[in-house]
């Protein structure tokens, strides 16, 4: 993916030249470009007048940030201690008999990524998977192929 | 003039309530012209009862509905706003069969005192007028008549502890801070609330975000701060878009800002996303994180109060810590000191989820017991299944078996267990919990959160995990339990937070409460829950399935052969041992068994 200069400096300059902003800008480029690009960390060290490893260091510890692109579907998979004692492990294994791919892995079609979360606060629907932006509580096995099939349709985007 | 209160929050959400709130409005604003009654309708924070949302409270009727679908709108408008009589399908059904009206008498309500939840579920967050008419920023207005001397003695009296987990006098430290006469000082609100299993801090910052400005507001004006930072985490984006309007509503009115309320005090607030790490929880790794660093506890042989963020004096208190401040405040210590236990002032929120039948958000007295909590608020558990073990306080905290279901849940009682109240999560498990794997599971948690900074953290972590999933899979030796103990201590001791300091606890309570589990699985290759899939087995039994082709349809690999109404049967070779068969049968007719290793 071509990543244009003058896209990246307008997340930059959105903020003062201060390290205390730099979490916030590498959590402004993962929205953007759904991980963080080499340009973009390197503009940000020069822009910050830091040293890259030091980002590095925080893109690597940070969950919220990525070093690899992610698909065009994010599946969180809550495997908070609610969702671990109703069944998350099931349906994570689920997941990955359907597409192949295990957390913080790529369908090959770039169309489904699986992320572990810890929690996402809807404990009493137990077990719970966001994909993108919605919630599907009381999730089942069973379900899994119906509602991927329907981001496959692209009925969800 | 009626108010519908819709429940917006995370839980209700998930389930559908914002489709609702859209239709209440729309035929409310269609039909205002000719309404015989006047209704508003309400976006609420979380009423607490989140497995049975969407929930909507009509009031002042106090008619209390559950599961409310877009469709039952209608039937809602006409009887209960119109002509006062309650749709009775949607009402609540107690154990006895008899429907509930209102809250109060609803069981879950009913054991319930909410201070730090007083507001969560009956105002709407994004109405700066519901919180003034709630007596909302009446305390920041007397808190800019009394000294920060005044301040700092009435939270003293109060008796408030942090309710992040360590239970630190916030009086005292605000008194600390004070006390340095460096400047600036910061305050700053930790809603990094990490713990799988526990929202309470999201849903104060979601349903009620002023009572954290304003807790947040009075601690500066003691301590003398005119910055501060809410530090709100990653996956909370309600909380975050609610404390970004509030923040923006206070400033507009004069209430932050650069004249507090006229007095000439100024406070600036600013949010801090957090970046996805279970360790900046931990107050100095929560700081680093503000600065724009790797989120890396250091040892605090000078706290944070001295120096803090940048260096300089800083208060950190929790979102349910500050949500009881404004409380305090106003109503004086001594009347928040009247609720609660000797050593335990007030109350605590809970978020009570797992194998309970009623999962959600619990606001109790400190010194409330366990039984209480699940049996009485909770109504134990779910489809008449035995209870076995309630994990309290997170990755940190442990497991207590039923044998002390009676120890009052506070500060200090639960410590002496082994285990600890923690910030407020409550997981209860029933008999098909595997105490080994949840053990395991929190290892696992905690290795992948460890910062890696100090050794006996992040390899001890790494070792019990080798060993749990080794015992879990049928490797484990019965040496290895001395093994686990040893580690634990050692992690105990040495490690540098409390991340690592408590990291041993789940391990060290479940081999001292549930150690026949760990044995059966050494010894006998059996896990006794039928969880751990290495060592199970499922089969049927013909006496007790009645055909009804449940299990089959609940099979991902179709391993369940049978015709409806006569007895399955499971093929061994094709079964992947997930229990999907097990959840599905409402006859109890899946069972599991030890599986031959050899």
């Amino acid at each position: 993916m071509q990543i244009a200069k003058e896209e990246i400096m307008e997340i930059l300059q959105a903020y003062p030249q201060e390290q205390r902003y730099s979490l916030a800008i590498l959590q402004d480029m993962q929205r953007k470009y759904n991980y963080i690009p080499r340009e973009g960390m390197e503009a940000l060290a020069e822009y910050l007048g830091c040293p890259l490893s030091s980002l590095y260091s925080m893109a690597t510890f940070y969950k919220a940030l990525s070093l690899k692109p992610k698909g065009e579907h994010i599946i969180k998979m809550c495997d908070g201690t609610a969702c671990h004692i109703r069944g998350s492990a099931r349906l994570r294994d689920g997941i990955t008999r359907l597409l192949g791919i295990d957390n913080g892995e790529t369908t090959p079609d770039g169309l489904f990524s699986l992320e572990l979360v810890n929690c996402l606060g809807s404990c009493a629907l137990a077990p719970v998977v966001v994909i993108d932006d919605t919630y599907y509580g009381k999730m089942t096995v069973e379900k899994l192929p119906g509602l991927l099939d329907t981001y496959r349709r692209g009925e969800n985007t | 003039m009626k108010t519908i209160r819709i429940c917006c929050g995370t839980g209700c959400l998930a389930n559908g309530s914002l489709l609702v709130a859209e239709e209440f409005e729309k035929k409310i604003s269609q039909a205002s012209v000719d309404a015989a009654v006047e209704c508003v309708a309400k976006r609420t924070g979380c009423h607490g009862l989140c497995e049975d949302g969407p929930i909507v409270t009509i009031m002042p009727d106090n008619i209390c509905y559950y599961h409310v679908r877009p469709k039952d709108v209608d039937e809602i408008l006409e009887k209960t706003i119109a002509n006062d009589t309650p749709v009775e399908r949607l009402l609540y059904q107690n154990e006895q069969g008899v429907k509930i009206m209102s809250q109060r008498e609803n069981p879950f309500y009913a054991h319930q005192t909410k201070i730090a939840l007083r507001n969560v579920g009956t105002i709407s967050p994004d109405s700066l007028e519901d919180y003034l008419a709630a007596d909302g920023y009446k305390a920041l207005k007397k808190a800019l008549t009394m000294s920060p001397e005044e301040i700092l003695t009435e939270m003293e009296r109060s008796g408030l502890r942090g309710r992040g987990g360590a239970g630190f006098p916030t009086g005292r430290k605000w008194r600390t801070a004070a006390g340095y006469d460096v400047f600036p000082k910061y305050v700053v609100c930790n809603g990094d609330e990490g713990d799988p299993g526990a929202f309470m801090d999201g849903s104060i910052l979601e349903g009620d975000p002023h009572s954290v400005l304003e807790g947040m507001a009075i601690c500066a004006l003691a301590i003398g701060a005119e910055e501060g930072f809410l530090y709100i985490r990653d996956e909370y984006v309600h909380a975050r878009r609610s404390i970004k309007e509030a923040i923006r509503q206070a400033e507009a009115a004069g209430i932050l800002g650069d004249n507090i309320m006229g007095s000439g005090k100024k406070l600036h607030l600013s949010i801090v996303r957090g970046g996805g790490a279970f360790v900046c929880g931990e107050s100095t790794a929560l700081m680093a994180s503000i600065e724009g660093r790797v989120g890396e506890p250091r040892a605090k042989y000078i706290r944070s109060v001295q120096k803090g963020l940048w260096d300089h004096p800083t208060v950190l208190n929790n979102v349910e810590t500050l949500a009881n401040v404004p409380y305090i405040i106003l109503h004086g210590g001594a009347s928040y000191a009247a609720v609660g236990t000797g050593g335990s002032k007030g109350t605590k929120v809970f978020a009570m989820v797992g194998k309970v039948k009623r999962t959600g958000l619990v606001e109790v007295p400190m010194g409330a017991t366990l039984r209480e909590l699940i049996f009485d608020i909770g109504g134990g558990i779910r489809n008449g299944r035995p209870f076995k073990a309630v994990q309290t306080g997170g990755p940190s905290g442990g497991c207590i078996p039923e044998s002390m279901l009676d120890l009052p849940v506070d500060f200090d009682t639960l410590k002496k267990y082994g285990a600890m109240m923690g910030s407020g999560g409550m997981i209860v498990m029933d008999d098909r919990s595997c105490m080994v794997e949840v053990a395991r599971y929190y290892v696992q948690f905690l290795c992948g959160e460890s910062c890696g900074k100090c050794t006996p953290c992040r390899e001890g972590l790494k070792q019990m995990l080798a060993i749990l999933t080794d015992i879990c899979e049928g490797r484990g030796r019965i040496e290895d339990l001395d093994l686990l103990e040893a580690l634990g201590e050692t992690m105990q001791e040495a490690s540098l937070c409390a991340l690592g300091k408590s990291a041993p606890n789940p391990v060290l309570t479940t081999l001292k409460y549930f150690r026949g589990e760990y044995e059966a699985h050494i010894l006998e290759h059996r896990c006794p829950a039928g969880v751990c899939t290495k060592l199970t087995s499922f089969a049927i039994d013909p006496d007790k399935c009645r055909g009804c082709t449940a299990c089959a349809r609940a099979c991902p690999v179709n391993a369940v052969a049978g015709t409806a109404r006569h007895p399955h049967a499971i093929d061994a070779a094709l079964c992947i041992r997930c229990g999907s068969c097990r959840e599905a049968c409402r006859f109890d007719a899946v069972y599991t068994e030890g599986r031959d290793l050899s």
